[in-house]
């Protein structure tokens, strides 16, 4: 090991004829389905997500409705322009002026963007590279994720463990949420119901995370050795495997939670109460 | 007959494609069938036989074997073959009659018994073990030999060769970049044995063990963007089943050696992109993208990316592995 010299790169020989046409792809089955709902999907959730941050009202449902409900895309509220109820927290930041979401968004954000899953959707999706398997990649040159700026998805685990911060805030919203502020008393309604799943579906989509599979055991390379390691890598993997599915499930029901929020604080509709 | 050859195809006589190949499993097409196929009856020339049609239409050719009186009424089958080599090539329709159960390798092999005996394609088992017979039906990585012809759609089935690689003749390509790159990667490397020897636990070498699935089909190489559409990347770039091998060799429990930094800076693993083509691909159904590609970016990222790793280190005094240690590290 002491007298290691650099591996000897066996020159590959490139540039001979390769087999069939010249085209993108011979595939004949709808493969450009999978692409462009993705694309739909996502531009829709962009869409929706980037008016919802900057219009800066109806994210909370407060004593008035005697309801306890603030939208996930503004918790935690951590402006002075708050509307009153809405910061159940002491940190006030008085020197923020514009929509109380920027604050927060970031960390949710860069979860996302940065989750194999989501690289791997919008990759294919919207940056053709590739659109699909075996369909021509969209690009002449390619460096993936070896440079500047697609070498920082390297960091994802931080994101990981900021987007448990945010599972956290979220949970404590979903269980303030059983409070019937004004009537004094606690209930369910449906709002209640629907912060609880939104809480539910992130902490999956964040502990079925790649990232915590390899930080939880994952990277134990002797599991007998780590008997505990080993038994939370063995509850991760399933989840794992179905981080997909946490993903799409999640991202959809907090577009759809702040809708929720938005139509009831707005007086669109009532939230109705269950028990 | 001769009419319809495609004019790039060298004219060989049945199995003569003969790759440089290090496993020396290339070529001879395959014997003939046993019997004489329905269709096919005496020749009425040296070349042609009879039922057999040629033409050429919109630059590919075409061969049709009438079906004979005998045959099951299960209509035909097309087959849009790649004909070629180096210096070029063309799809060449082949039209035969269906026989219900059989594989797209079983009509290849039809077609090399009736109407193109010179036709190249590389096969061994028959039964999806031995992955030599990786081809591209209808523009999908596949094997012939597990590709059933009635789960196809209608109308001719396109095969051509692995497009990765470099072609030899027809459906065999030069697979010998991947063992090029198998040759780098540093062999297994354990701990002196204790007195007992070398004891292991089966919950430790789980993990790999998905990995010795593999059959080398190099299907997974060649539908992996990074080379498929930027050739230029295979001079640094091991690809996805060289990356389940480095993630069994990183994940043995015996194992010494550690890869990490010889993956970062020697084996573009940064460059794979996760788009999990590989993991389609595979037909032994290994999750080669979350149990070998994306555990091993988690690791890089221990060792190259995480300040706090990093930090630990030092406090720690531990050193990282250069690129050069670990490939010196040979078993």
């Amino acid at each position: 090991m002491t007298t290691a010299q650099d591996p000897t790169i066996t020159p590959v020989v490139i540039g001979s004829a390769r087999g069939g046409p010249d085209v993108p792809t011979l595939r004949k089955d709808r493969w450009w389905l999978q692409p462009t709902i993705t694309v739909t999907v996502l531009t829709i959730f962009i869409v929706y997500s980037t008016w919802a941050v900057f219009v800066n009202k109806d994210y909370y449902v407060g004593a008035a409705l005697h309801r306890d409900l603030i939208s996930p895309f503004y918790s935690p509220c951590l402006a002075a322009s708050c509307v009153p109820g809405a910061n159940h927290s002491s940190v006030i930041a008085h020197w923020w002026h514009i929509t109380p979401a920027l604050i927060v968004m970031g960390g949710p954000l860069g979860f996302r963007l940065t989750c194999y899953y989501y690289r791997r959707a919008y990759y294919r999706g919207f940056w053709q590279s590739p659109p699909n398997c075996a369909v021509a990649d969209g690009h002449r040159a390619y460096t993936g994720e070896s440079r500047f700026p697609l070498i920082l998805q390297n960091i994802h685990r931080y994101f990981f463990f900021l987007g448990l911060v945010f599972n956290v805030i979220l949970t404590i919203d979903a269980v303030v949420a059983f409070r019937e502020p004004g009537q004094g008393g606690i209930g369910v309604s449906v709002g209640t119901l629907v912060l609880c799943v939104n809480a539910i579906l992130l902490w999956l989509y964040s502990i079925s995370c790649h990232a915590a599979r390899h930080l939880c055991g994952g990277h134990v390379r002797k599991f007998s050795d780590k008997p505990v390691r080993h038994r939370l890598w063995r509850i991760l993997t399933p989840l794992n495997a179905r981080h997909m599915q946490f993903a799409w499930m999640s991202l959809i029901f907090v577009g759809f939670t702040d809708l929720y929020v938005r139509l009831v604080a707005s007086g669109a509709i009532t939230d109705p109460k269950l028990f | 007959m001769t009419d319809a050859m495609p004019a790039a195809t060298p004219p060989q006589p049945s199995g003569s494609a003969e790759p440089s190949e290090p496993s020396g499993s290339a070529e001879p097409s395959g014997p003939p069938e046993p019997s004489e196929p329905a269709g096919l009856s005496e020749p009425s020339g040296p070349s042609e036989p009879a039922g057999l049609s040629g033409s050429a239409e919109d630059g590919d050719a075409e061969h049709t074997l009438e079906p004979a009186p005998e045959a099951d009424d299960e209509g035909s089958v097309t087959l849009r073959v790649w004909r070629g080599d180096q210096t070029g090539g063309e799809l060449v329709d082949y039209t035969l009659p269906a026989q219900s159960g059989e594989v797209v390798l079983d009509v290849v092999h039809r077609i090399q018994a009736t109407v193109a005996p010179d036709l190249a394609c590389r096969w061994n088992c028959k039964a999806g073990k031995c992955g030599s017979c990786s081809s591209e039906i209808n523009g999908k990585p596949r094997l012939m030999c597990m590709t059933r012809v009635d789960e196809l759609p209608e109308g001719p089935i396109t095969v051509t060769p692995m497009r990765t690689f470099p072609i030899v003749r027809d459906l065999v390509t030069d697979v010998s970049f991947n063992y090029e790159v198998a040759s780098r990667v540093p062999a297994f490397a354990p701990a002196p044995p204790g007195p007992e020897g070398y004891r292991m636990q089966q919950v430790d070498v789980a993990r790999g063990q998905e990995f010795r699935k593999c059959i080398e089909c190099f299907l997974c190489q060649n539908v992996c963007h990074v080379i498929r559409d930027h050739e230029e990347n295979k001079q640094h770039y091991a690809g996805p089943r060289f990356f389940a091998r480095y993630a069994e060799l990183e994940m043995h429990p015996l194992d010494t050696n550690d890869r990490r930094e010889l993956l970062r800076q020697r084996e573009g693993l940064g460059l794979c992109n996760i788009t999990k083509c590989c993991t389609e691909v595979c037909p032994e159904h290994i999750k080669i993208t979350d149990n070998a590609i994306i555990p091993l970016k988690e690791r890089v990222v221990d060792s190259s990316y995480d300040p706090v790793a990093w930090l630990g280190r030092k406090i720690l005094r531990r050193r990282k592995r250069s690129p050069g240690e670990a490939a010196a590290a040979r078993g």
